[in-house]
């Protein structure tokens, strides 16, 4: 049995929990945080889109970036899948093509955390509706 | 590792009663079928208060709203959003303005001008889990009041964000908890009310169904302050789910030594009993609810003494509301001053009301207190039903008034709605149209009040009942000017001599009809019509005979034989006869028949 025994403890205890429930809370603010959309359609899902977007939430948890990560139907690309688009705050949203795991690792240290570009960028042609 | 997506489903009674247990089961299986359950999770929630479309099932992190959803649509939600992220657009809230799909619901007006502060954890965390309780800092401000503030402290906080009671009166809280602090006794209580017996309104329900640890911390926090070791909860054997919720939460706390000996290690020995009520209103009231927990029956006695002094078991007793409570922690969490820059000068943070009746939009809502009731109705509630004309809005319940169009724009608060003439009461609000006669309302509310009154004193016992016969009178045709001269002074009688708030309230629907509606009362009394077309015995079916062919179809159909008339004949309504069930005009072709 869990008995908690003084406020630090509680502390303790709330700061692990949090992450179960706290994708809850971001949801309602993600223009704050980096987010990251896994295109999830039928031939996204056989190309590795899954694996992909399971990379991302675990990875991102256990480095410390505040980010939220949905997924999304068919982008439209599915010559270079798994595809993602991913928005930092306050930049434009860019796709990338291919998004294997060793490429999402690419994609958080490099440009989400350095703000350096990578290769795989998929030219914009089209105006997001929401 | 954590799940990816959540998908929180109401199980709030509304919701309940339309399967979303099932929903959830089959949820459940379908993720596991199509091997997902790894990957996102299955949440019963509390009430999201959109319970005019519920079942409702949210979709995080999308926060994707879904409406209506049934058992039968487990499968394509699970195969479509959650293994593709389509979403599934026939389950969407479609704006009522022009019909496209809202996804989610932060678009949707219902929502936009809500605050939700008592109802912080409805809808979002599972209610019979303590751990998603504690990840969203639940019994912290319990510690807190341990370590860092201390009681007086945490009495000033309160004081500072100017809580008031939610339960009916406005009383201030910190200064209800300071008096009960200062009375010196052996043994001192606090008191949780959750009888919540005015009709229509469930917000105490849904936060106990959806957010049961936040009542009991508040209550924790509470005993520390005044200086009791024993809670109470006051609450009526009708929710049966709430009851549930609670105990679990209950067993829950005391595992984890959130509530017994030594709680936190601060030394402070804290328990919570549960009560329960049969369900009477005037049990709600404090010192009648009191006598009911000590077996005694549930009868009001006079204040003073009052409970602070002389309570459960002639000791210090603290009553206060579900919702009061429900704020307590955010507010030592948050601070003082983030709570009480929303709201008006004297009345700070939100009130939940239960908006029912003629609006488009029915539910559970929390608004800033200053909010208009203009913006309540038109927005929140997207207007009355049917394109129909406003006329009424009654706050307050049964001890409540009526509010017309000429106050649509005053802001809540406590002290405007008692200017206006109404109350805020427990945070019912009943919206009426033009097809609903005042006369016929005041009627309603005064029933329940008949019904209800203990019978303790006469000016309520009697008086009551007298008012009710007169307004039976009038919606017959047959009251007289006097009868209304005698509402009057009856009702202003019963208001000064009536011994608890039950009777001292109760003429406020029929007095604050006749001001607002004095037209209304005429026509009843001088031209014995009722212009909404509702008080039947003053309405007179006639046969148009211009119109009448003499088919007999409405003679066939009549059930009390009132027509009568042959073959290519105009047929005749005997008036003695008819019981005005309408059923000839609904079976005339011709138009014939009219109704006055
Ligand atoms: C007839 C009558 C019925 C009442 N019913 C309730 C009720 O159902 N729930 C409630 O919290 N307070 C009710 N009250 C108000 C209580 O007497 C008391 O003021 C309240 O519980 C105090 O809590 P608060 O200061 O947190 O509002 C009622 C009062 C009267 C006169
Ligand atoms: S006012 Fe009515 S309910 Fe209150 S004590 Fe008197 S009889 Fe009972």
């Amino acid at each position: 049995m869990t008995r908690v025994k003084n406020l630090d403890d509680l502390r303790k205890m709330r700061d692990q929990l949090q992450s179960k429930t706290n994708l809850r809370d971001k949801s309602e603010k993600p223009e704050d945080m980096v987010q990251i959309k896994v295109a999830m359609a039928t031939c996204c899902i056989a190309s590795g889109s899954r694996d992909t977007m399971n990379f991302f939430v675990d990875e991102l948890e256990k480095r410390n970036i505040e980010a939220i990560v949905t997924q999304t139907g068919c982008m439209g690309y599915c010559y270079a899948e798994p595809t993602v688009e991913v928005t930092v705050p306050e930049k434009e949203p860019i796709i990338f093509g291919n998004v294997d795991t060793p490429k999402a690792d690419e994609i958080i240290e490099k440009y989400i955390k350095g703000g350096e570009m990578v290769d795989g960028i998929i030219p914009v042609n089209y105006q997001k509706i929401d | 590792m954590a799940y990816k997506m959540h998908l929180l489903v109401c199980g709030g009674t509304g919701c309940q009663a339309s399967e979303s247990a099932a929903l959830v089961e089959n949820l459940k299986k379908e993720l596991e079928e199509q091997q997902l359950d790894s990957f996102a999770q299955v949440v019963m929630t509390g009430c999201f208060g959109f319970c005019e479309k519920g079942p409702i099932v949210k979709i995080i992190p999308d926060n994707t709203f879904y409406t209506q959803v049934s058992p039968e649509n487990a499968g394509v939600i699970v195969s479509e959003h959650v293994a593709k992220g389509r979403r599934v657009d026939y389950l969407l809230y479609k704006n009522p303005e022009d019909n496209t799909p809202i996804a989610e619901s932060k678009n949707m007006n219902f929502y936009k001008k809500q605050i939700r502060i008592a109802l912080r954890n409805c809808g979002i965390i599972n209610p019979e889990n303590i751990e998603e309780y504690i990840a969203r800092d639940g019994y912290l401000a319990l510690g807190k009041v341990f370590q860092e503030l201390g009681a007086e402290n945490t009495i000033q906080v309160l004081k500072d964000a100017g809580l008031r009671g939610r339960g009916g009166a406005g009383f201030p809280t910190a200064i209800k908890w300071e008096l009960t602090r200062k009375n010196e006794a052996d043994q001192k209580y606090v008191v949780c009310n959750a009888d919540e017996g005015d009709p229509g309104a469930f917000m105490d329900r849904s936060i106990l169904e959806g957010d049961p640890h936040a009542v009991i911390e508040a209550m924790a926090i509470n005993g520390y302050c005044v200086g009791a070791t024993k809670g109470l909860i006051y609450i009526r054997a009708e929710y049966p789910l709430a009851i549930q919720r609670l105990k679990i939460a209950l067993n829950q706390a005391r595992n984890y030594g959130l509530l017994g000996n030594d709680i936190l290690g601060s030394g402070f020995d804290f328990d919570i009993e549960l009560r329960y009520g049969a369900g009477a209103f005037v049990c709600g009231e404090e010192t009648a609810l009191i006598h009911s927990m000590e077996g005694f029956r549930g009868e009001p006695t006079l204040k003073p003494p009052y409970p602070a002094q002389s309570g459960y078991l002639n000791k210090p007793t603290n009553v206060n509301n579900v919702e009061t409570l429900a704020n307590v922690p955010v507010i030592i969490n948050k601070g003082p001053e983030w709570f009480n820059q929303i709201g008006t000068e004297k009345s700070k943070g939100t009130k939940v009301f239960a908006l029912a009746g003629k609006v488009n939009n029915v539910g559970l809502i929390e608004v800033p207190m200053g909010i208009t009731l203009r913006e309540v109705i038109f927005e929140i509630g997207g207007g009355i039903k049917n394109n129909k004309k406003f006329k009424a809005v009654q706050t307050g319940g049964p001890s409540g008034g009526c509010l017309t169009e000429k106050d649509l724009d005053i802001s809540i608060d406590y002290e405007n709605l008692i200017a206006a003439g109404s109350m805020m009461g427990s945070g019912g609000m009943i919206v009426m149209d033009e097809d609903d006669c005042m006369v016929d309302v005041a009627k309603y509310f005064l029933d329940f009040t008949v019904e209800e009154s203990c019978g303790k004193c006469a000016p309520c016992r009697i008086g009551n009942k007298r008012l009710y016969e007169l307004l039976d009178k009038i919606t017959k045709g047959k009251g007289t000017k006097q009868d209304l001269e005698i509402l009057q002074n009856l009702g202003g009688v019963i208001k000064d001599t009536s011994l608890c708030g039950l009777g001292q309230s109760s003429p406020n629907p029929v007095l604050s009809t006749m001001r607002n509606f004095e037209d209304e009362y005429h026509a009843h009394v001088h031209d014995h019509k009722c212009p909404s077309g509702v008080c039947k015995s003053l309405m007179t079916y006639e046969i148009i005979p211009d119109n009448c062919v003499g088919c007999t179809a409405c003679v066939r159909v009549c059930p009390v034989g009132a027509i009568t008339g042959n073959k290519k004949e105009v047929h005749l309504i005997s008036a003695e006869l008819c019981i005005k069930c309408g059923a000839c005009m609904e079976r005339c072709k011709f138009d014939a028949i009219t109704v006055n």
